[in-house]
């Protein structure tokens, strides 16, 4: 294993190079994958009764974990906080990180890591009580705002306020469930966070209907699993088995028909999806049935959407930008040749 | 007599009157209440205010505690059946979370099949303190004691119970070697010898023959990981590991703060100093963060057991100057006497100076004990999943997402639980060794 520690860029911030120079095979050899996750985020990563973690991020691990290892419970789930989780990645102490984090430059390129594709896009709203009265974003001048601090969502809200002319009061709070408590007691008039936890907090509130959430998003919010700097191929095979998610569900293929698909069909693309055609799998050092694997680990991207964060669980958020390409969304494979 | 009084003086009572009771004023819950609540109209004005407080807070809290829902699968749920039960928006606790979330809360992710094993581990470990806590029981007890903190850890972590019996096999060598090497080097060459021929052993040798022996005889339990440990559990093991082993740590450094010894002087105080001067918070990232860039890429030096590292510096540091104030509260009188008496160093210490020291210090002492305790909570923002963690990760379900103070109380109510055992202990201690000095 090569050893390369840089301790005079520490300085500069995160930066830090602890290349191991295959993932593939260490993940191989190890026998289970080491994903950080969220210690807790409504719909994207939650441990249930039972220990198993649950999730639409936990659902990418496992489907990686099923297409390099053949097992989709083959994940050792590292929780890490917004503090830990890019030195996590950095340090080599996780694989690959689907912890909701938003692709950005600075985080693509300065931090030395590489994101592999965008599993949800997600943008920064705003709840109100109904009873306010307010209709659009732009009424909000001289609102307190409850606002959780250190994260990007902060740096939005500064910049939407100053974008408008509009002045606010910021009401700093460290968890969404102190959140929740803080904007029920009106201790602020609006929240602000990624649309889907506003979504999900509203679906806790008694009468979720007194609450709406403003029109406008006032950010853009790509999240997605990313991987460290300097191991293209294992970038390639989390990228992929994205990507197979994604093209399973466009073509139809779902974790109940994927075997009976796998034996052959007239489609060339999803024989070449699902190895039946084609070398994809050696082209990636992966066996020819890994996107099988990936589908069968939870489904494909519909499949967790809808049981994770769709409208029929209590979260409740409509396919939006994350429908695919056909239905007006925004996912689109490339091709599978 | 009785017999010519009654028969002479009519008016003459032949039996006693029975006392009577106090007026209802001067006796009882009147005479405390009085002269306790309203014995001034400062006194009533006050006494008023308050019992109006506690009257308003207990009508606010109180149904939300009786009207509580403990069986439900989720927020949802407990809301209608307490709709169906109280009324639509009653106030009620919904402890089901913590009905469902029992085992998770107490054992974090350790797997169902062996929570026996951190039971066990927590029984014998009862057994283990309690020589120690209480002089009363036999004194053959304090070997089971010393060997606990294998056993604990083997029951705990599992792996093959070789490894825990060649680290005891160390500890024999040490052992040996001084005995060995005393009479031929003289104390100091053995001393090291006793310190550095285990080093050896631990560093070198173990891994191998352990691996060895388990090929040979595979004794032992499944191998659980750090990563499956959470919850209480969790809390507890840092708590009590810290506390075990910042006491010690702590004596040697106050011990060594007080050295004529340049260098061990200097060192103990620069230790403390720097430990104790920057916030413990800092510390565990220090642990979880940037330790992860001088090790290594691939060296698994578990998180737990760094944490427990930091912890305890950071314990030790305060617990040095606990005992230094204990030390320094000892009369001057008591360390001549104890040079008078022709003892070495260390005996004086532990004859006379330390049992003196340490029980001026032991409100002191225990006060750093539960603040290290509580401050296991601390884990949460390096992504330890202790009862805080947990508590986050269950509101994340979509289950219980929106549920807040019920998780808190029951998790404040375990921490209390203890916290107030070590407090009662603590005065049990002071009132056992109360010599009428002071």
């Amino acid at each position: 294993m090569k050893r390369s520690v840089f301790f005079g860029a520490m300085a500069a911030g995160l930066v830090a190079g602890a290349a191991s120079a295959a993932t593939l095979d260490d993940v191989q050899s190890r026998g289970t994958l080491n994903c950080g996750v969220s210690t807790g985020l409504p719909g994207f990563s939650s441990p249930n009764a039972q220990g198993q973690w649950e999730g639409f991020d936990v659902a990418v691990c496992r489907a990686v974990a099923a297409a390099v290892l053949g097992d989709p419970q083959a994940v050792e789930f590292v929780p890490t906080t917004g503090q830990t989780r890019f030195t996590a990645l950095a340090s080599g102490e996780i694989d690959m990180l689907a912890r909701n984090t938003t692709w950005t430059f600075s985080r693509d390129n300065d931090l030395k890591f590489e994101f592999t594709g965008i599993n949800y896009y997600d943008g920064q709203g705003f709840m109100v009580p109904k009873a306010l009265g307010v209709t659009s974003a732009r009424d909000l001048s001289g609102a307190t705002v409850c606002i959780q601090t250190g994260t990007t969502t902060e740096l939005n809200l500064a910049d939407y306020f100053r974008a408008n002319n509009m002045d606010y009061e910021p009401v700093p709070i460290e968890t969404n469930a102190e959140a929740q408590q803080q904007y029920l007691a009106g201790a602020c008039d609006v929240y602000t966070t990624d649309r889907s936890g506003l979504a999900a907090t509203r679906a806790t509130f008694e009468n979720p209907g007194d609450h709406v959430i403003l029109p406008e998003t006032i950010s853009k919010e790509p999240l997605g699993p990313l991987v460290r700097h300097g191991d293209p191929e294992w970038g390639d095979i989390v990228r992929w088995t994205l990507n197979a998610l994604v093209a399973a569900e466009e073509y139809g293929v779902t974790s109940a028909n994927v075997d009976e698909l796998a034996q052959g069909t007239e489609n060339p693309e999803i024989n070449r999806l699902l190895g039946t055609e084609g070398e994809l799998g050696a082209m990636i050092r992966l066996d020819n049935n890994w996107a099988v694997n990936a589908i069968k680990a939870g489904g494909n991207y519909g499949e967790l959407f809808e049981r994770y964060l769709g409208e029929g669980t209590p979260i409740g958020l409509p396919r939006g930008l994350n429908a695919q390409w056909q239905n007006g969304g925004l996912l689109y494979a490339p091709p599978f040749r | 007599m009785s017999d010519t009084h009654a028969q002479t003086v009519a008016f003459v009572r032949e039996s006693m009157v029975p006392p009577a009771d106090p007026p209802l004023g001067e006796t009882g819950i009147f005479k405390w209440v009085r002269e306790n609540l309203f014995s001034s109209w400062l006194n009533v004005l006050l006494s008023v205010l308050s019992i109006a407080f506690v009257v308003w807070a207990l009508a606010h809290l109180l149904p939300w505690f009786l009207q509580s829902v403990w069986d439900a699968g989720s927020l949802t749920e407990c809301r209608e059946i307490r709709d169906a039960r109280y009324g639509e928006g009653a106030a009620s606790a919904c402890f089901a979370v913590i009905t469902e979330r029992w085992n998770q809360l107490l054992f974090g992710f350790y797997p169902p099949e062996h929570y026996w094993r951190p039971v066990l581990a927590f029984v014998l470990f009862l057994v283990a303190v309690s020589p120690v806590l209480f002089q009363g029981l036999p004194r053959r007890l304090l070997a089971f004691t010393a060997i606990y903190p294998f056993i604990g850890y083997w029951l705990l972590w599992g792996g093959t119970i070789w490894g825990p019996l060649l680290v005891i096999a160390g500890f024999v060598i040490g052992w040996g070697a001084f005995r060995l090497a005393e009479p031929r080097l003289g104390t100091l060459a053995a001393a090291i010898a006793a310190i550095l021929l285990p080093l050896a052993w631990w560093f070198f040798a173990v891994g191998p023959i352990a691996g060895d022996l388990a090929q040979i005889a595979p004794i032992g339990l499944v191998r659980i990981g750090s990563g499956d440990f959470g919850g209480f559990m969790l809390a507890f093991i840092i708590g009590v590991a810290g506390i075990a082993l910042s006491f010690p740590l702590g004596i040697l450094l106050a011990l060594g703060r007080q050295s004529h010894l340049f260098i061990i002087n200097k060192s103990c105080v620069g230790f403390i100093e720097i430990i104790r001067g920057v916030p413990l918070i800092v510390w565990l990232f220090t642990a979880s963060l940037l330790l992860n860039y001088f090790l290594p890429p691939g060296t698994n030096f578990d998180l737990m057991l760094r944490v427990i590292i930091m912890v305890t510096l950071f314990a030790a540091a305060y617990m040095a100057e606990v005992i230094r104030g204990g030390l320094a509260a000892l009369p001057r009188g008591q360390y001549e006497a104890a040079d008078a008496l022709g003892l070495d160093y260390w005996k004086a210490m532990r004859l006379i100076i330390l049992p003196q020291a340490l029980k001026i210090s032991i409100p002191g002492i225990v006060n750093t004990f539960i603040g290290l305790f509580k401050d296991t909570t601390l884990v949460v923002f390096i992504g330890l999943l202790d009862p805080i963690g947990l508590s986050n990760a269950i509101r994340a379900s979509t289950e219980w997402n929106g549920i807040y103070w019920e998780l808190f109380v029951f998790i404040g109510l375990l921490f209390w639980i203890c916290c107030f055992s070590m407090s009662r202990y603590s005065m049990y201690l002071e009132r056992k060794l109360e010599t009428g000095h002071r």
